[in-house]
């Protein structure tokens, strides 16, 4: 469904992508494990052509996005819904605007049509009932369940999480990924997700990628590469950090 | 090492040029292919039309006011006092109006604009929109490009009637000019290309502000300070594309209608 092939990325001096390769397919559930600013979210961002590699390809059911401007993309867009690290709420609409939006864009013209679907999708984040909210009215963990109703309530193909459990309490992290993978199981999605945390990326993944240095470094069932005794791999995971890390 | 440094200046100088133009021509080109939302342009238009009026109805009384007691002082020396409201009305019709209500909604508009999609872009809205299949063009450009379109000449047309206006009152019934004499002179040598004039540049000026102030915010970057820093580059920005662009549209009208 998605192929990546040698992608390059750089910001000024600093390479942050040097050469990614990797297949996500259909149905998938994929996590992308690395250290921050290890360039995760740069890798997420270039999936769905928010950012554009300087060199390499990235194909999406074939079709070659890195050659697309921007109005070819939207169309390959409609294949995705995607949650971002802050979850992005569009602020100055309430929570039933921001789930409606892309409705309302895609030409869905009975209001009573889109009350239902919103509802539906905010039924399925379990936040029924607060569609005539603002975002700022909002904790941190019900903005990302906002976010996450508003990426699925197209029902696209791909469902992206930014850090989906970045900033949230231990109860509240558990609440997300278990919605996470809810919406993989019930509405067959391919889900790909770049997270640091491992709890996480147990529960939502049944592949793991680790990006390391620029690359992809390793990948495999997710119970393997929790499990790996690669010294890269198991520092990580485990959280164990090494005399030249504590300059860092 | 300055030859160097002024090359990389010009360099991102025309390059920000180009990009902004290249800004116009997608709004123009989204304007062809798309039908703009009516809920977000009559939103902006609120925002840019009805409530920009206080500032712009204020900037034409003030500068009515005192270019019709500066007038009167010179004229009064050559005993042509009632020349006044014609140099007033011409004046503010040709180029106070247009370019002072331009000066105006860049400050409180364009500033607006530009902090509004800053902050969007830097907490991820942007993105979010793109991800929703929707062109930022089409959802946040294209709204205001039009708005500004629309309520420039309209506030500039209501900063030059309430100007002359101002001056009318200022020059009657304070320095003590023959109001008949005033109305006749002003009427008798203010002409309609001098009004056009006037409505062309605003709608020039309604562009700028527009395409500057969107496209510093499109591009803003680095958190809260970046916002600050686009905010302030938009202003300055537009301001000084308002004032050079007012001198070669004066140019190019006069030639256009009285040669």
């Amino acid at each position: 469904m998605i192929e990546v092939r040698d992608v390059t990325k750089s910001f000024g001096t600093q390479q942050v992508l040097r050469g990614v390769s990797l297949d996500i397919h259909r149905g998938e559930a994929v996590v992308i494990i690395g250290r921050s600013g290890g360039g995760k979210s740069i890798l997420l961002k270039h999936l769905i052509g928010l950012l554009q590699p300087d060199s390499g390809t990235i194909r999406v059911d074939g079709e070659d996005i890195t050659t697309m401007n921007e109005r070819s993309l939207l169309r390959v867009r409609r294949k995705y819904g995607m949650l971002f690290q802050m979850a992005a709420l569009f602020d100055s609409l309430t929570v039933e605007e921001n789930v409606g939006f892309v409705l309302r864009r895609q030409g869905v013209e009975s209001d009573a049509e889109i009350r239902r679907r919103v509802a539906e999708a905010l039924e399925m984040v379990e936040l029924p009932g607060i569609g005539h909210k603002m975002p700022s009215e909002l904790s941190g963990g019900m903005r990302k369940r906002v976010g996450l109703a508003r990426a699925i309530v197209y029902r696209p193909e791909i469902v992206l999480y930014d850090e989906p459990t970045t900033g949230l309490d231990p109860i509240a992290a558990d609440n997300i990924d278990r919605l996470i993978r809810r919406v993989w199981e019930t509405l067959h999605v391919t889900s790909i997700a770049v997270t640091h945390d491992m709890k996480s990326a147990r529960t939502i993944s049944n592949r793991i990628l680790m990006l390391h240095e620029g690359r992809i470094y390793s990948e495999g069932p997710s119970a393997e590469i929790l499990e790996s005794t690669d010294p890269v791999i198991h520092r990580f995971v485990n959280g164990i950090s090494t005399p030249r890390n504590l300059n860092e | 090492m300055p030859v160097l440094i002024i090359h990389q200046r010009f360099r991102a100088f025309t390059t920000q040029l180009g990009e902004i133009f290249q800004l116009l021509v997608e709004s123009l080109r989204s304007l062809r292919q798309q039908r703009p939302s009516w809920k977000d342009f009559l939103h902006q238009l609120h925002f840019v039309g009805v409530k920009s009026q206080s500032v712009v109805i204020t900037t034409g009384a003030a500068t009515g006011m005192v270019l019709c007691a500066q007038t009167f002082l010179q004229f009064h020396k050559v005993k042509m006092d009632t020349a006044t409201g014609a140099v007033v009305s011409i004046g503010m019709s040709s180029e106070l109006g247009p370019v002072l209500a331009a000066l105006m909604l860049t400050g409180r508009v364009g500033a607006a604009m530009t902090a509004e999609l800053g902050t969007m872009k830097v907490t991820e809205q942007i993105d979010a929109l793109r991800t929703l299949a929707a062109h930022p063009v089409d959802t946040l450009v294209v709204p205001r490009f039009l708005a500004l379109l629309a309520s420039a000449p309209l506030l500039t047309a209501e900063s030059v009637v309430v100007g002359i206006i101002s001056s009318w009152l200022v020059g009657v019934h304070l320095l003590g000019i023959d109001s008949a004499y005033y109305l006749v002179n002003m009427t008798r040598y203010t002409d309609p290309p001098d009004v056009l004039t006037g409505l062309i540049k605003s709608v020039v000026f309604g562009a700028i502000i527009a395409v500057v102030s969107c496209y510093k915010g499109l591009t803003c970057q680095g958190g809260a300070e970046g916002v600050g820093r686009a905010t302030t580059e938009a202003v300055v920005a537009a301001s000084i594309s308002i004032l050079i662009t007012n001198f070669f549209l004066t140019l190019f009208l006069s030639r256009l209608f009285y040669s």
